[in-house]
């Protein structure tokens, strides 16, 4: 996938002047918060159960090595197969080595945002082999020819009538006045488009929510039943799951079901949660033939010990983006690569470099909804200051940025001074926002008051108004 | 496995110990976690789960039908034909089924109910509506466990555009844990594998309801890719 992350202010600048994009968003905002909360609120446990998900990743991620082994062995005891793939160039070439082997020349795939990240559907159709999203929200992105801007809802992005256009363009064996009266019937045909699909896939390619150590079982998560068609029609399933998604027992994945959904879409669970493990046993009438697992690192490993471990939790719910501010305001294909919000970056500057992915972690208000909803407890913030010293350290940060932190803290580290450029502050601010109590355009901080006006500053500093209520023994 | 890919393995794991700052676990430590995978220890089971048996199975059917399933409720096995015409003339659906060779399924007097075409199998393409049995139940969220096996093909789960679920109440259960306990109680076979394989089926579907999508406008539509109806016959098989 194009990597445009470098670019991140122009694509925020394009997408708050973006009409369309800015409803679909809107519509998006309120809905996912306010399901979130009542699913919350109906179980009481839901505050306990963010801190044994969080305690039960950190155990894992303690003896990771112990239960990646422990999980292959089971899934190779099952008849299955493990494929250790260290970077995303190995995991791509994997696939397509397993879709030759078995003759392949469609693949069906559930939503994976691994397939994302290693930029799969490019390489298996430069292969030869036509990959078929069939997540509905995947399967129009693919139709428009653009990476999904959300990590459970790919289309969030849209509205209605940009699917009914995309539609009428690419199913073009169907009448071209047919009607869209109602959403069901687009979902009505491409139930029917995709149905042909599945049926005549020979490989069927999903990811795993959860890898369980215990039994060998790769989890997925979804709505549509489109990740069960995948897994069960074609002759060779192949799942897609990096490292950190391994936990012990079926009781583990228990405890982070729990939270995934209630955090993700706001559902107490989601319609289909399915545990495949290996290939059709004997007796049984349907299954695949041959199970493979590709097994990512991709940079996971080398994140463990380093200020970045925690982000290793993430289940990739997407509750942190859900209630990001600046998330909310731009969308997800600003951020310019596959993970966008919060977690996207802290994650991406660790995946592509943080010195393409720098302009991330600085897109952040820091107000810290994204750690108080997130299911495991990363500390978010925390890690996207990280990136931000870092990113100073490698004397990545434009020149009016080092340049401005520089005056600041000379200032801030002499009292007087501080003193003095606060009172000017308060003075000029107070008195060009003197009439409306509100600044409309400032000279050096245009950036700002284009988007929004500033409130103006009553012309007191803090600790003057402490010093007089003080005396008055009011403070 | 090829010989690159075990070096790979080989690499992965050594950075994972590398950045952990350690080297393979000592056996103590090993066998701690080995004892963990085998008795597999319950975490914090939500306490709506534990209930009286009545409100237990009230809990379920409210759940289910939250989630936009029906519930029929079946006296006795010889009933549930009946129930089934009923069901698929009320719906305006062709009486024509895809049934699981489960021995209960086929035990039940479907020639009492001579207009239904019956099938027994996997789901084919043309397939309607499916009957299918139901391993166990859940109050907790009212999600329908259908491991798969010989008697209950996964295709019949996600294929039609109806599935017939018919439940025996003794099987609904409190959490998600306590219908793993009965898995594993029921299926495990005596062998020296790893310890899950031996009851692990090579699928289970936990099923909450009709398949359904947000994806356009953030609003739900039911009837995605899976069965747009899921109707649950409950048998009564115990006192409660």
């Amino acid at each position: 996938m194009h990597i445009t992350s470098p670019a991140f202010k122009d694509n925020a600048r394009a997408a708050l002047a973006d009409p369309g994009l800015q409803r679909a968003l809107a519509n998006a905002r309120t809905g996912f918060v306010a399901k979130r909360a009542r699913a919350v609120a109906a179980l009481p446990e839901f505050e306990a159960l963010r801190e044994e998900g969080r305690d039960l990743k950190n155990h894992v991620l303690a003896h990771l090595d112990f239960y990646l082994e422990a999980y292959a062995r089971a899934v190779e005891a099952a008849g299955g197969r493990v494929h250790w793939c260290e970077t995303a160039e190995d995991a791509r070439r994997t696939v397509v080595e397993i879709c030759r082997a078995a003759g392949a020349r469609t693949a069906t795939k559930g939503k994976s945002m691994i397939a994302e990240e290693i930029g799969l559907n490019d390489h298996l159709s430069a292969s030869g082999i036509e990959p078929i999203e069939t997540d509905l929200g995947e399967y129009i992105i693919q139709l428009r020819k653009e990476p999904p801007s959300h990590i459970i809802a790919p289309a969030i992005h849209l509205n209605r009538e940009d699917w009914i256009e995309a539609f009428r363009t690419a199913h073009a064996h169907l009448p071209p006045d047919r009607p869209f009266a109602e959403r069901k019937a687009l979902i009505d045909e491409a139930r029917s488009v995709l149905r042909a699909r599945f049926l005549a896939a020979d490989v069927g390619i999903t990811g795993a929510n959860l890898l369980i150590a215990e039994t060998g079982s790769s989890v997925i998560v979804t709505n549509e039943g489109n990740g069960d068609l995948t897994q069960t029609l074609p002759k060779v399933h192949i799942v897609l799951a990096s490292i950190e998604k391994v936990v012990p027992t079926l009781e583990d994945a228990c405890t982070i079901l729990r939270l995934l959904a209630r955090s993700a879409t706001g559902q107490e669970v989601s319609t289909y949660t399915t545990f495949s493990t290996g290939p059709r046993r004997e007796g049984d009438l349907d299954g695949p033939a041959e199970y493979h697992v590709i097994l990512l690192d991709n940079g996971r490993s080398a994140m463990l010990g380093t200020g970045f471990q925690d982000m290793l939790r993430c289940i990739r719910c997407a509750a942190c983006m859900n209630h990001c501010p600046v998330y909310g305001a731009v969308g997800g294909h600003a951020y310019g690569w596959v993970y966008p919000g919060p977690m996207g970056a802290v994650l991406t500057p660790t995946l592509i470099g943080v010195d393409k992915a720098g302009h991330l972690p600085n897109a952040s208000t820091f107000c810290g909804r994204c750690e108080s909803v997130c299911p495991m407890k990363i500390p978010l913030p925390k890690m996207m200051r990280h990136w931000r010293e870092r990113e100073f350290e490698r004397h990545l940060s434009p020149a009016a940025t080092r340049w401005g932190l520089g005056l600041w803290a000379w200032v801030a580290q002499r009292p007087w001074a501080y003193r003095l450029a606060a009172r000017a502050g308060a003075l000029t601010l107070g008195w060009l926002g003197r009439k409306r109590g509100r600044v409309s355009s400032l000279p050096l901080a245009r950036g700002w008051t284009e988007g929004r006006e500033m409130p103006a500053p009553e012309g007191e500093t803090f600790h003057a108004r402490y010093r007089r209520l003080a005396k008055r023994g009011l403070a | 496995m090829a010989g690159s890919e075990a070096d790979a393995k080989e690499r992965i794991l050594g950075r994972i110990r590398r950045g952990l700052r350690r080297g393979p676990l000592p056996p103590s430590v090993a066998g701690g976690l080995i004892e963990r995978l085998r008795s597999h220890p319950r975490n914090l089971v939500p306490a709506r789960s534990r209930l009286p048996r009545a409100e237990q199975v009230a809990l379920w059917r409210a759940n289910i039908e939250r989630e936009h399933a029906t519930v029929a409720d079946a006296e006795r096995p010889e009933d549930i034909p009946g129930l089934v015409a009923e069901y698929l003339a009320a719906q305006n659906l062709p009486p024509a089924l895809r049934l699981a060779p489960d021995p209960f399924l086929e035990s039940l007097p479907w020639d009492s109910r001579p207009l239904l075409k019956l099938g027994f199998g996997r789901a084919e393409p043309g397939d309607a509506v499916s009957v299918t049995p139901c391993f166990a139940a859940v109050a907790e969220t009212g999600t329908l466990v259908f491991p798969s096996g010989p008697s209950h093909p996964t295709t019949l789960n996600i294929m039609p555009e109806t599935q017939i679920v018919v439940l025996r109440r003794s099987r609904i259960v409190g959490s998600f844990e306590d219908s793993w306990d009965l898995l594993r109680a029921e299926r495990a076979a005596p062998w020296d594998g790893p310890a899950g394989l031996r009851f692990m089926p090579r699928s289970v579907m936990l099923v909450t309801g009709p398949s359904r999508t947000a994806d356009i406008e953030q609003t739900i539509e039911l009837g995605a890719h899976g069965p747009r109806r899921v109707h649950v016959i409950l048998l009564k098989d115990d006192p409660g």
